[in-house]
């Protein structure tokens, strides 16, 4: 410390009788023997007051006092500074740590949309936060079928996503069992049941597409209505189904529905993200929804999840609450 | 030289109490001035955990000496809900909860221990001697 008062000494009272730049450029300098020998803030104005103190030959006592008061100060501004500093490390580690569990859960829950020539499929899935609580599942098989589940965690962020993984797993299981909507809904609710924390429900839509016989099979899970669309009439209709909530209780049974779809018809599958839109009801959101999904009717059913997408973004000023999952299939 | 001084904390004005105690026992030591503000600004951070989390509780201020040196100590007693986990609220990383800021505190002083008892409360015993 003597060696710091020494130093610094010189470089001030060069400054005070020279008041040149190169003088405060050495004293800039000074800053790196302070850092090197883990100076802290109240020591340096201490070093400054004695300097002080020395080059005018003693201070007014007025003046002694003040720098008491700031070196005070300081102790205090320095240990709240650092607290802080601590604080903004932990968020940027748990910034970096959030990043890449949201890379492996987009590989995780990646799905491919199958291309084929009797349906055009279209999908959007956007997580609100970086992590997404919706999750959408399609399988083609051999014997011409189409099968989709679209899933929505109750809840968001890490334990929804969490929480995604398994119901993908419990999906994935199933695939090669051509089994009934049904009888898939029955299972996962079984699997989430006994495996996620009390509190922690999903939703599920699952429906099994006919290709050849146009014929869509479907089952819900306390999931949104799907809304089907009949092009010979121009109206919508809400695909009903009663059933429980996944994870709700260990043994439910899930009913389950045909609808034969026409040239044009399509169905929507939504998650509650969609028809959650601010300032609306939710029979009201249904009713814009269908209004807007009739006016881009024409296009592709990628085409319609993106402008739906970017029509309700619009309406909340680009600032939605939930995940936002929309898939389209049309005949 | 009085060589044990007890405050009981249970209001912001108990911690301008006990700042002012222990500055004046760390002068009357001979701390300089910067150590001083030190002392005190340590005592406050474990008063204001005292009146934060545990609503009361005494701070023990006391002069302490060995063949060699001579210090200062003060102890922060309450019957508070206690810290479970000591470690965490010890490190540099971790300010949030419990004992805010003791990393920071630990800093100020030569030596921090923390004894606590879940449900039962907290015992900060720290020590400060001069160079």
């Amino acid at each position: 410390m003597e060696q710091l008062l020494r130093d610094y000494k010189q470089f001030l009272s060069d400054y005070i009788t020279n008041l040149k730049e190169q003088n405060l450029y050495n004293g800039q300098n000074y800053v790196r023997q302070l850092i090197q020998k883990n100076v802290a803030p109240e020591d340096v104005i201490n070093i400054h007051r004695k300097a002080v103190d020395e080059i005018f030959d003693g201070l007014p006592e007025s003046l002694s006092h003040a720098y008491d008061f700031l070196i005070e100060v300081m102790v205090q501004y320095g240990l709240k500074t650092r607290e802080h500093q601590s604080l903004l490390v932990q968020k940027e580690e748990l910034r970096i740590e959030m990043d890449i569990a949201a890379r492996i859960q987009n590989i995780l829950l990646k799905t491919t949309i199958p291309k084929l020539e009797k349906l055009d499929i279209g999908m959007i899935s956007e997580p609100i936060r970086k992590m997404n609580g919706d999750y959408v599942h399609f399988i083609y098989d051999e014997r011409n079928d189409l099968s989709v589940a679209v899933a929505d965690v109750v809840g968001k962020g890490v334990p929804a996503a969490l929480c995604m993984s398994m119901v993908k797993n419990g999906l994935e299981t199933l695939e090669y069992g051509n089994y009934e909507p049904s009888y898939i809904l029955q299972v996962l609710n079984r699997i989430i049941e006994k495996s996620v924390d009390d509190g922690m429900f999903v939703s599920s839509f699952y429906g099994r597409y006919d290709l050849e016989k146009g014929i869509l099979t479907y089952s819900s899970a306390g999931h949104e209505p799907a809304l089907y669309f009949n092009s010979n009439d121009g109206s919508f209709y809400d695909l009903e189904s009663k059933g429980l909530l996944l994870g709700v209780m260990p043994e439910v049974k899930y009913p389950q529905f045909n609808i034969q779809l026409e040239e044009n018809d399509f169905i929507m599958i939504v998650t509650d993200g969609v028809t959650e839109i601010r300032n609306y009801e939710v029979a009201e959101s249904r009713k814009l929804l269908k209004e807007i999904a009739f006016t881009l009717r024409h296009l592709s059913a990628q085409e319609m999840c993106e402008k739906i997408y970017v029509e309700l973004q619009r309406l909340q000023d680009y600032n939605l609450n939930d995940d936002f999952t929309i898939v389209i299939l049309k005949k | 030289m009085k060589t044990i001084l007890e405050v009981s904390i249970h209001t912001e004005s108990d911690i301008i109490t006990a700042r002012q105690v222990a500055r004046e026992t760390a002068k009357s030591i001979g701390f300089d001035i910067v150590d001083q503000a030190r002392i005190v600004t340590a005592l406050g951070e474990v008063a204001k955990n005292i009146i934060m989390y545990a609503h009361l509780g005494f701070i023990t201020i006391r002069f302490i000496e060995n063949e060699v040196n001579k210090g200062i100590s003060i102890t922060a007693v309450d019957k508070g809900p206690g810290i479970l986990d000591i470690k965490s609220v010890l490190d540099e990383s971790n300010t949030k909860g419990l004992g805010a800021g003791l990393p920071g505190v630990r800093r100020l002083m030569d030596t921090l221990e923390i004894e606590s008892d879940v449900g039962k409360g907290t015992k900060v015993r720290m020590e400060k001697w001069l160079r």
